[in-house]
């Protein structure tokens, strides 16, 4: 039976999907300028973040609304809820893609400390654990949302094999490549962030889907 | 967590209608149990069993146990008139008798207790009329028809009529169903107050006020009960997609 407010549950769940679609988009840009040291394309993303702040009030506006006026219960709660914080989690993503930007305009056209390696395997990695957790959401698929959980730490081992190097190899020996390993660390820490903003959409979406809160609980994956 | 009512196997016929079908059931002392359902799903029916009140409908049949403090009130040699004072009952429209405030609440105890001075009367109208939050309203006013108080006021005097007796269990059946929101949420929180003194059973058709008011929730559909469990479960990860359907609105 088609409720009314089906509708607008279908129109909310079309506005997370767009925020997930910016939000990946973002990512792939910035990750693409680092990789090109391509100051255009950092500046892109820099100058679409505010649509997709609009677009995350929007999210939140709607959320709200909904719970006012349907006092939304089981599945309906859920949805909502996940929807609201999924909305933050993605706009949180949005933002480090701006803030790997701006590194990359720190560091484009001037020699680069060391070929990077493993920052685009991190990078690659952040990517596609975005992908994931927004699929999961879309597909209500746990298998795939416990995947992304699961994807975590390897994000954490290549982000620390990439903070020793740094350090141990370039900062330790020779002080004055701080300025520039610094701002690599800080990359390697914002993708890192991406990973863990990923998990919590996919703990979200284990909680929409099955009712069951796996968030601060390993032990129930 | 005692359980303060116990159904076993409970079916109820009306004529040849099977009007609750096998109903398991634990009620928590001291908690506020709401019984949600669709129209015709059997939960005044439940209701009106734990107090005996089927009895008074013709070729009613019920079977089954009903273990109140563990004794089983179905039994034929059970006196109604004790059941119904340890297990009162509150309706839609509070029905206040044509009398006094006064003589409202000390009815009930004038034919329980027989004989008993006026100084004990007017302890148990104070009693009765502040546990339901009446009292600093109407003390000045107690011997002045029931029948002129306002809806809320009728609805929380029935109450206090109840108490006057000292019950065990309050049954409620759609107490706030005429009352405005405002007289609603008053009700709800005189609900809350009572709970630490008696086992409280609502019927209800306003699902916010089952997840607002209530601890445990059972949903009935066609004389089952189809889901018991605690109300935040419920209402947020109902175990049942008969209660989903119907809780979210896509029954039907």
């Amino acid at each position: 039976m088609e409720r009314y407010v089906d509708q607008e549950l279908k129109e909310l769940n079309k506005d997370i999907l767009k925020m997930g679609a910016l939000a990946e988009e973002a990512i792939y840009k910035s990750v693409e300028a680092l990789k090109n040291q391509d100051k255009d394309m950092a500046k892109s993303v820099i100058d679409n973040d505010a649509g997709i702040d609009k677009l995350e009030l929007t999210v939140d506006e709607k959320c709200i609304d909904l719970i006012a006026r349907y006092q939304p219960m089981a599945k309906d709660l859920r949805f909502i809820t996940t929807g609201m914080k999924l909305n933050s989690e993605l706009e949180r993503i949005a933002d480090i893609a701006v803030d790997i930007a701006q590194r990359t305009l720190e560091i484009a056209g001037k020699p680069l400390l060391k070929p990077l390696v493993d920052i685009p395997k991190l990078a690659a990695l952040a990517q596609s654990m975005v992908k994931m957790s927004i699929d999961a959401f879309v597909k209500g698929d746990i298998l795939l949302a416990k995947k992304v959980l699961l994807s975590d730490s390897e994000a954490d081992r290549l982000r620390n094999t990439i903070q020793k190097e740094l350090i141990d190899d370039y900062m330790a020996r020779d002080g004055s490549t701080a300025p520039r390993a610094v701002q690599l660390l800080l990359i390697a820490r914002f993708l890192e962030r991406i990973c863990d903003h990923t998990t919590n959409i996919a703990e979200d979406v284990i909680y929409m889907v099955q009712a069951e809160v796996v968030r601060h609980h390993p032990e129930k994956l | 967590m005692t359980d303060k009512i116990i159904t076993k196997n409970l079916d109820l016929w009306y004529g040849t209608f099977r009007a609750l079908k096998n109903v398991n059931a634990g009620i928590a002392e001291h908690r506020i149990t709401a019984v949600i359902g669709p129209s015709g799903c059997g939960k005044s029916t439940l209701l009106r069993v734990f107090n005996r009140m089927n009895d008074l409908i013709d070729g009613v049949r019920v079977t089954g146990e009903v273990l109140i403090d563990g004794a089983d009130m179905l039994l034929p040699r059970t006196d109604l008139v004790t059941l119904r004072k340890k297990v009162g009952m509150v309706f839609q429209r509070p029905n206040p008798f044509p009398l006094s405030i006064y003589e409202n609440i000390v009815f009930g105890e004038r034919i329980h207790a027989g004989r008993i001075t006026r100084d004990g009367l007017d302890e148990i109208v104070e009693r009765s009329l502040k546990d339901v939050l009446l009292w600093d309203e109407i003390k000045d006013r107690l011997n002045e028809p029931a029948l002129r108080l306002s809806l809320e006021q009728k609805q929380r005097l029935c109450i206090a009529r109840l108490i006057a007796v000292r019950p065990d269990v309050l049954l409620m059946d759609e107490p706030c169903s005429t009352l405005d929101p405002q007289a609603t949420a008053r009700v709800e929180e005189l609900m809350r107050e009572l709970k630490n003194k008696y086992t409280i059973i609502i019927v209800t058709h306003n699902m916010q006020q089952a997840a607002r008011v209530s601890d445990d929730t059972g949903f009935m559909l066609l004389g089952e009960l189809i889901e018991f469990g605690r109300t935040e479960q419920v209402f947020t990860a109902p175990r049942d997609r008969r209660t989903e359907d119907y809780i979210t609105g896509r029954y039907g």
